[in-house]
Parts: C-alpha cells; sequence; structure tokens
C-alpha cells in the first residue's frame, strides 16, 4: 500500500521528527518503493510458523535482586547538553 | 625496523616478543601511518598520546614477561564503540561531543589483552549504510584504485565499518573492530582486500556498543590475515553478564583451529545465491573457491536454502524496527546534540530532524511505520515468521554439510555516489550477508582474487552457531589456495 504524505507527517511525529512539507512527498515516495519492495514476504507461507525474536536458544539469565551499581550521578550527567544542578533539563512542561 | 609495515599482526606479536622492535617503536611507526593515512578519511579521532601511553605499559608487561595476546598490536576501533574519555561519535550528528565515562566490553577486553588504540575509525553513520557515505564525518576512501582508465575515480570501502577496513588495508592499523548487524564487518572487507569476521550473535558482548538492530549486532575483528582474526576474536570473544544475549562458554584457542587439511569436511555450495545478473567474475571466483577446497580435501556438495531471496526484505523490517526503537534514546535530553524548540516535543523533533542524516532518518522511519498500530502484523511479525523460514533453512543445512561457501557481495567496490539515489541499489550489496545474520551464524570473509579491474574480491564462509572454529580452519585453507598478494594503490606504510 503506497503511502501518502499525510501518512508521512503522521511517522514524522510519532518518530518525533520534524519534517519539513516539502519535504513530505518525496518521502512518501521513498517509503512507498521500500515497502513495496519488502511486500513479496506475502508469498512465503508462515502458517504454523513462531516468529523469531532471537537467535540464541536460552533463557534470559536471572540474578540476585540486589543494587550493583550507582552512586555516579556526575558521570551520568556528564554528556547532558544542559544539565543542571545535577539534573537533566528539558523545556517547561507545566504551565 | 625494515618491511615492519608489511607484518601481520601475528609476525609483529613475535617480533615484539624477540625484542625486534618496541611497543614503543611499533605505536610511533602506526602513529605516522594514521597521519599519512588523513587523504582516506578513516579515522574521526586520532589518539596518539593514548597510544604512548599504552605501549609504554606494554613495554614494561613484556619485559616482565606477562604480554598478553594482543601484546603492543596497535588497533583501529570503530567508532561505534564507546571509549572511556575519548570522543564517541558513531559517525553521526546526534552524539556531537559525546565522551563516555565508560568503557565498551569489547575494547576494554582488547586493551586487557595487550593492545594498543590508534583512534577512533569512521563508519556509516550509527552503523547504516554499505558504502561509508552517510557519516557526518565524511565519506571514508578506499586505498585501492581501479587499474586503466578509471584509476583516477575514487571508491566507497564498503560500510557500515568502512573507516576500520581502510585503516586495516592502507597498513595504517594492525587490525581493526568492526561490528556486523548484516554485513557490515564481511562487505567492507571484501571491498578493501582484507579478512572481516562476524561472530555467533552471543559470542561478543555488546555492551557499550552504540546500538543498531539488536538481536543483529554483533563485533569482530578485521585484519591482514585469517590467523590475526583467530588471534583477535579470542581477545573479543567471552560471557559479559552485562549483556543479556551474551552467552556463556568458554572460548576456545581459536588459532589452533588453523589445522589446514579439510579431510572429512563438507561444504556446501548453495544454489539459491547465483542470483539474476551476478557478475560472471563473482561466480567464476566463487567456483574457484569451491575447487580450491576440494584439492584440499574437502567434500563440495549442492545445497538448498530456499527462503534466501527473502533475507534482504525480511532484514529491512526487522533491522529498521529495532532501530527505530533503539534511536528513540536521542532526544536532546541526556547526551549529544539538542536543538531548542518552544516545547518539549519541538525540541526533540528539532533535534532528531538536525541530529540524524537522511538515511537514518528514512530507516527510523519505515521502523516507526511497521511497528504502529495496524501495521505491526502485516509487516513485523510476517518478518519475524520468515526469518524463523530462514534460520531453518540453515538448520537443515547443518545436516549434511560443516560450512557453506558463496561470494561475499555481489560486485567489488564502487564510486563514491553511486547508488545513492537508490536505497534498494545499496541494500542489495548485503544480499549474500544478511541471511547468516538473520540466522545469527558466524562467517568469514577472505580476499581470494582480483576483479577485471584490479579490485579485491571476497570469498565467504558460513558456519555453525558457535563454530568459529570451522569458519576459520576453512578460511585459512581459502586464505593460502588464493594466496592473495596485491596491494592497493594507496599504502600509509
Amino acid at each position: 500500500m503506497p503511502i501518502d504524505k499525510a501518512t508521512v507527517a503522521k511517522i514524522a511525529r510519532l518518530a518525533r521528527i520534524r519534517v519539513p512539507e516539502a519535504e513530505q512527498e518525496r518521502l512518501a515516495g521513498e517509503l512507498s518503493n521500500i515497502l513495496g519492495w519488502v511486500e513479496q514476504l506475502s508469498e512465503v507461507d508462515t502458517a504454523d510458523v513462531r516468529p523469531m525474536s532471537s537467535v540464541v536458544e536460552t533463557v534470559l539469565p536471572m540474578r540476585p535482586d540486589a543494587v550493583t551499581d550507582g552512586g555516579c550521578r556526575d558521570d551520568i550527567t556528564a554528556n547532558a547538553p544542559a544539565p543542571a544542578h545535577g539534573f537533566f533539563t528539558v523545556p517547561k512542561v507545566v504551565e | 625496523m625494515a618491511g615492519l609495515y608489511d607484518l601481520s599482526l601475528a609476525d609483529t606479536r613475535a617480533a615484539l616478543i624477540k625484542g625486534e622492535v618496541s611497543p614503543t617503536e611499533l605505536a610511533e611507526a602506526y602513529i605516522k601511518a594514521v597521519e599519512a593515512a588523513r587523504p582516506l578519511n578513516a579515522f574521526i579521532t586520532e589518539t596518539p598520546e593514548i597510544a604512548l601511553d599504552m605501549a609504554k605499559a606494554s613495554e614494561a608487561r613484556l619485559g616482565r614477561g606477562e604480554g598478553g595476546p594482543m601484546e603492543g598490536i596497535p588497533i583501529g576501533v570503530k567508532d561505534l564503540f564507546c571509549t572511556k574519555g575519548v570522543l564517541s561519535t558513531a559517525g553521526s550528528h546526534i552524539l556531537d561531543g559525546f565522551v563516555p565515562t565508560y568503557e565498551s566490553t569489547v575494547t576494554a577486553k582488547l586493551f586487557g589483552a595487550g593492545a594498543v588504540m590508534l583512534g577512533k575509525c569512521n563508519m556509516d553513520e550509527l552503523a547504516m549504510g554499505s558504502a561509508n557515505m552517510t557519516s557526518y564525518y565524511g565519506p571514508v576512501e578506499n586505498p585501492w584504485r581501479p587499474v586503466g582508465a578509471a584509476s583516477n575515480k575514487k571508491l566507497v570501502p564498503g560500510g557500515s565499518s568502512g573507516g576500520s577496513a581502510a585503516a586495516v588495508a592502507a597498513h595504517a592499523a594492525l587490525a581493526a573492530t568492526g561490528t556486523d548487524t548484516g554485513g557490515s564487518i564481511r562487505q567492507p572487507a571484501a571491498f578493501a582486500g582484507i579478512v572481516g569476521l562476524k561472530p555467533t550473535y552471543g559470542r561478543c558482548s555488546r555492551w557499550g556498543i552504540v546500538a543498531f538492530a539488536s538481536s543483529l549486532d554483533q563485533a569482530g575483528p578485521m585484519t591482514r590475515t585469517v590467523r590475526d582474526a583467530a588471534i583477535m576474536l579470542g581477545a573479543m570473544a567471552g560471557h559479559d553478564p552485562k549483556d543479556s544475549t551474551s552467552v556463556d562458554r568458554p572460548v576456545p584457542d581459536y588459532e589452533a583451529a588453523l589445522r589446514g587439511d579439510l579431510r572429512n569436511l563438507k561444504i556446501g555450495v548453495p544454489k539459491e545465491y547465483r542470483v539474476d545478473g551476478m557478475p560472471a567474475e563473482i561466480d567464476a571466483l566463487w567456483r574457484q573457491g569451491a575447487e580450491w577446497l576440494r584439492t584440499a580435501g574437502a567434500q563440495v556438495v549442492d545445497i538448498s536454502l530456499p527462503h534466501t531471496k527473502y533475507a534482504l526484505p525480511t532484514y529491512y523490517i526487522v533491522a529498521p524496527a529495532e532501530a527505530s526503537s533503539n534511536l528513540a534514546r536521542y532526544d536532546g535530553v541526556r547526551y549529544g546534540l539538542r536543538v531548542e524548540g518552544a516545547t518539549l516535543q519541538e525540541m526533540y523533533e528539532n533535534t532528531r530532524a538536525e541530529g540524524f542524516g537522511a538515511e537514518v532518518r528514512r530507516r527510523i522511519m519505515i521502523g516507526t511505520y511497521v511497528l504502529s498500530a495496524g501495521y505491526y502484523d502485516a509487516y513485523y511479525l510476517k518478518a519475524q515468521k520468515v526469518r524463523s523460514r530462514i534460520a531453518e533453512d540453515f538448520h537443515k543445512a547443518w545436516e549434511s554439510v560443516d560450512a557453506i561457501l558463496t561470494p561475499t557481495a555481489p560486485s567489488a567496490a564502487f564510486a563514491q555516489g553511486e547508488k545513492m539515489d537508490d536505497p534498494i541499489a545499496m541494500y542489495l550489496n548485503d544480499v549474500f550477508t544478511v541471511p547468516a545474520s538473520l540466522a545469527g551464524l558466524p562467517a568469514i570473509s577472505v580476499p581470494a582474487g582480483l576483479s577485471k579491474d584490479g579490485l579485491p574480491l571476497g570469498l565467504h564462509l558460513i558456519g555453525r552457531p558457535f563454530d568459529e572454529e570451522t569458519v576459520l580452519h576453512v578460511g585459512q585453507v581459502l586464505e593460502a589456495a588464493a594466496n592473495f598478494s596485491a596491494r592497493p594503490a594507496f599504502l600509509a606504510g
């Protein structure tokens, strides 16, 4: 199914990427091409096939529920673009 | 020491142990080579001071007879690995100024084994690309040039580990780390005439490696010889409690697996890899490779991997889906670039629009779409099911063969700028490498011959899960038979 401009705008918003209106048409074409190409997967019979989410056939490891790390606030905020008083900051979200 | 730059990792290690060259002399020589290689743009960050400090420490350890398996060996590190105190960009604007406060497990293991870091290698942005054209820090040039009339054409080194491949091929590093999600170690290794090994998923820890598609990403060695790859893999592999998908099983002595003789081994040649429009020279090299293995005593048989043609489209659903989820972390709040906006939402959107390049934005949007309500089953779930089919194909093949031989890539290196306007044409570079990635299998690319334009071509061997030993063993037989001795047009040392 080809993707239209409105769908591009919707995906862009979901992905939190600003896409200027002037670029939406071109992107709609590119994404439609790629999705048209992957459409061939519908030829494959996948009845009774389990979806594969991991190639490692093991159960996830468990460990005791204990604190094993921490006390490194300054390391964590060291790369923040706008840190303040040991915190991350964002634009005001409450009026 | 004369001929220093021509020595393999294994031979350099022997020279270091014998005292024919000191780690400091070696580091100084390779620092010079890194500088001489600047026209290739293979490094984003050079770390000569760190290299000299590490070399000094190596010297002390060697003096006490405590040298590790990589002691004093100068390497390049793909800029996807977080390195403590050293800018780590993943080739992206979005990680502007990011200096990790921790060390990735794989680089920590390599440094623990004595390796010396020369710098951080350029790469396709966030490991998305097959030509090293998408890096925010500019394209990498392949040190190889075509012979004849087109000899002034600049070629791509492949991608995404293109800087690593170019550095090793041009003798600006003895080896380099790469990462491979759909072919990002093996395809650039083939394009640059070096050896590249993608280990089994779970063999090397992913902790501290910038994530692209977490069910596929795997780190591996890029080296000049198969023996070098065996040595380096031994230093990279191993269980890590910090990566829940890292597998807890012993790391074998990979060098001991290089036994020559292939008697009692069966090698499969999958008919589905003989794709439409495959260049005759690639087909001929593939047949020649099978003949070399036969001569070495292997039994070569035709096999079928019926779902091969669906691997690429499956990959281009699974990988972007995982990427769109992984890359949600780049929000302008915790690290990297921030582009202000009037609201939080606007700040996110501005940061991500400016911080990600065109290919990354395209893949995030594909991923977001196939995971979105109403499309999840039709695309993502379907792709995961086809992925099971592809893995089953290999599973069946292992009932009758020990390894599988294919070409690494459908062409030799192409010119910078080619295939840039057609994403699918670019994706087709990975047509032979993606199936093993989806199945999580170990695979190696070995330089095996030259194209009619005098450019390197690779042969590709796929093995059973955690059987890197057979992949290396057969790989070394191919390497010996091919006796690939051509050198690129540009050498930094």
